[in-house]
């Protein structure tokens, strides 16, 4: 494991000369569990004021909520296991939009990567199609798609398959010229060029955008849900406003803020896996 | 051969430009320069170089930095089209990449994504060989260059001597006729250096490959060849003057330096280089200056 740096300046047992002028510019940093403890603290005085707060009316319940109800719609959502398929259709959509933005975005940033002339082509629609607030597309893909999940992975799509293009058509760009005339050296004919030097050397463009990605696949599919939908954590959300249940809104959200965050250390994983592992093709 | 007619000579200085002693009679050389040009734009790198390196010859080329060698290089690969005049490999004119040239570039050009084994057999993949016996192969080369038990390291976690070794393993797998190498051990530490260069003298006394050496270092360039051949500045750069090095092989490139007959060809050969070095710097004083 690498040690965190500013960690490092706390115990410099060689070097005692250094250590009288740091004391006063800056204090220790606190180790992981003492930083940890003070996160949660900071969490439950939160909560806590939240409730203090709307129990003493000092904020109106009808708008902010009340933890306690909140916490309840949680477990209750839990309990009976009425969350399960909402879950389950958001992750679904979620990585159906990446899968295929990715594909789409490799493909197509490939294709112009390689071909200036269509690049050239291109590249005013390109660029209008990036400049567009692509999430005012929602309204069309459920014309188009439907209430179902099409609709929500085809926005999905659209968003992921920006990220992903862009990093590998500058990944194609900027390929390295020398590894690609040694390739040409050691014999590489067109397609062997393709697959041992421009796809690699692409993939590790989006390799480092995987985060990106996975936040806009996991954007697309609860926008397109709040849009207009049957299923999905961002149609509780929805549902709960229709109501005016402003505890299954707060609900709904942390929902998906924990589901972001599982998300993101999962990708976090795949990608210690993919990069720094290199396991043996 | 040019030399046939001096066989006592030992360092022959050619009069400048070289021009049509480079075509020498009998077989073709593995490499012919003839008469070539390389214009970039407006600037003339390369103009009217003429020269060969004969079959299983050791040829260095010396030039100050900047003056085109890696684009004498680059033509003799194939990878870049003269503007004038041809290449001829083994007495054919040479048309796209130069298939019988193994090339080990200056800057680092392995596979960051691969690793040290996966990059040494990278051209018998492309050749379509079978994969269990390039693997065999792979590991018989690294263990050649002193990598064994390395296969499985990438790029970013050797050394440069590293590096340049699992390159050079990747560059004779596929026993290419004739080795082009760019200022291969320029970025080595000295050390490092004297020993690399002394294995690919062992590497070439087994093999014979035909190889053109490219160096700004002049002592590399006596201990490692048969012959040494000396760029003027540029731009329009081109051969001024050729040296034939009679030292005995097989040679230990730290050992030889201290012979006399080495300090003796070191002078005659920076004798004729000087006047160009001095002219490079003034170029790029004025620069500069500019
Ligand atoms: N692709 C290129 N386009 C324009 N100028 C180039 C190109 N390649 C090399 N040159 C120029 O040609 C000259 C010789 O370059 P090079 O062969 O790399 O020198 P050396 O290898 O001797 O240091 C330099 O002045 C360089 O700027
Ligand atoms: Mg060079």
């Amino acid at each position: 494991m690498i040690a965190d740096p500013s960690a490092s300046g706390r115990t410099a047992p060689g070097r005692p000369a250094a250590r009288p002028q740091r004391r006063p510019r800056r204090r220790a940093m606190p180790g992981p569990i003492v930083l940890t403890a003070l996160q949660a603290a900071m969490f439950a005085a939160l909560i806590i004021a939240w409730y203090v707060l709307v129990r003493a009316k000092a904020l109106p319940v009808f708008f902010f909520g009340d933890p306690v109800l909140v916490f309840q719609q949680i477990v209750s959502w839990f309990v009976t296991g009425e969350i399960f398929v909402h879950l389950a259709t958001t992750l679904i959509e979620t990585l159906l939009a990446f899968l295929l933005g990715v594909a789409s975005g490799i493909g197509i940033g490939l294709w112009l990567g390689l071909s200036p002339l269509t690049a050239a082509l291109f590249d005013p629609y390109i660029k209008a199609l990036n400049a567009m607030p692509r999430v005012i597309l929602g309204p069309i893909f459920i014309v188009w798609f439907g209430l179902g999940i099409g609709s929500k992975v085809a926005l999905g799509v659209t968003l992921v398959f920006f990220v992903v293009f862009f990093n590998v058509f500058q990944g194609v760009r900027e390929v390295n010229p020398v590894i690609l005339a040694n390739s040409r050296m050691l014999g590489a004919n067109r397609r062997q060029l393709l697959t041992t030097v421009y796809i690699p050397s692409a993939l590790s463009w989006v390799f480092s955008s995987l985060h990106m990605s996975v936040g806009m696949a996991f954007v697309g599919a609860v926008v397109g849900e709040y849009l207009g939908s049957a299923r999905g954590v961002g149609y509780l959300i929805l549902q709960a406003e229709a109501t005016f249940d402003v505890n299954a809104v707060f609900a709904g959200i942390i929902v998906l803020t924990v589901f972001a965050l599982v998300l993101d250390l999962a990708v976090t994983l795949v990608e210690k896996r993919l990069i720094v592992g290199k396991p043996k093709s | 051969m040019t030399f046939g007619l001096q066989p006592e000579a030992g360092a022959v200085r050619m009069p400048a430009p070289v021009g049509d002693l480079s075509a020498p009679a009998g077989p073709p050389p593995a490499l012919l320069f003839d008469h070539v040009s390389v214009r970039f734009g407006a600037y003339t790198a390369v103009n009217d170089a003429s020269l060969h390196v004969g079959d299983g010859e050791f040829v260095s080329i010396v030039g100050p930095t900047g003056c085109g060698k890696s684009t004498l290089l680059n033509v003799a690969a194939g990878l870049l089209e003269p503007s004038e005049g041809d290449i001829c490999v083994y007495g054919r004119s040479l048309e796209g990449i130069n298939a019988d040239a193994g090339y080990l570039f200056q800057a680092d050009a392995l596979m960051p994504w691969r690793t040290a084994l996966s990059n040494v057999i990278t051209g018998l993949e492309y050749a379509g060989t079978e994969r269990k016996a390039a693997e065999r192969l792979g590991n018989e080369w690294l263990a050649r260059v002193g990598l064994s038990g390395h296969g499985e390291r990438f790029p970013h976690e050797m050394s440069g001597g590293m590096r340049k070794r699992v390159a050079l393993a990747q560059t004779l797998i596929r026993d290419p006729k004739i080795v082009l190498m760019d200022e291969p051990f320029s970025a080595l530490d000295v050390q490092t250096r004297v020993l690399m260069e002394n294995e690919l003298l062992q590497l070439w006394t087994t093999y014979r490959k035909s190889v053109l050496f490219i160096t700004h270092d002049l002592e590399e360039a006596i201990s490692l060849s048969d012959r040494v051949i000396i760029l003027s500045a540029g731009p329009s750069t081109h051969p001024i003057a050729e040296f034939r090095i009679d030292l005995p092989r097989p040679r230990d490139v730290a050992e030889i330096r201290m012979t006399p007959r080495f300090v003796e060809l070191y002078h005659q050969i920076w004798d004729a280089m000087k006047e160009e070095v001095l002219k490079a710097y003034e170029r790029n004083q004025r620069k500069l200056a500019d």
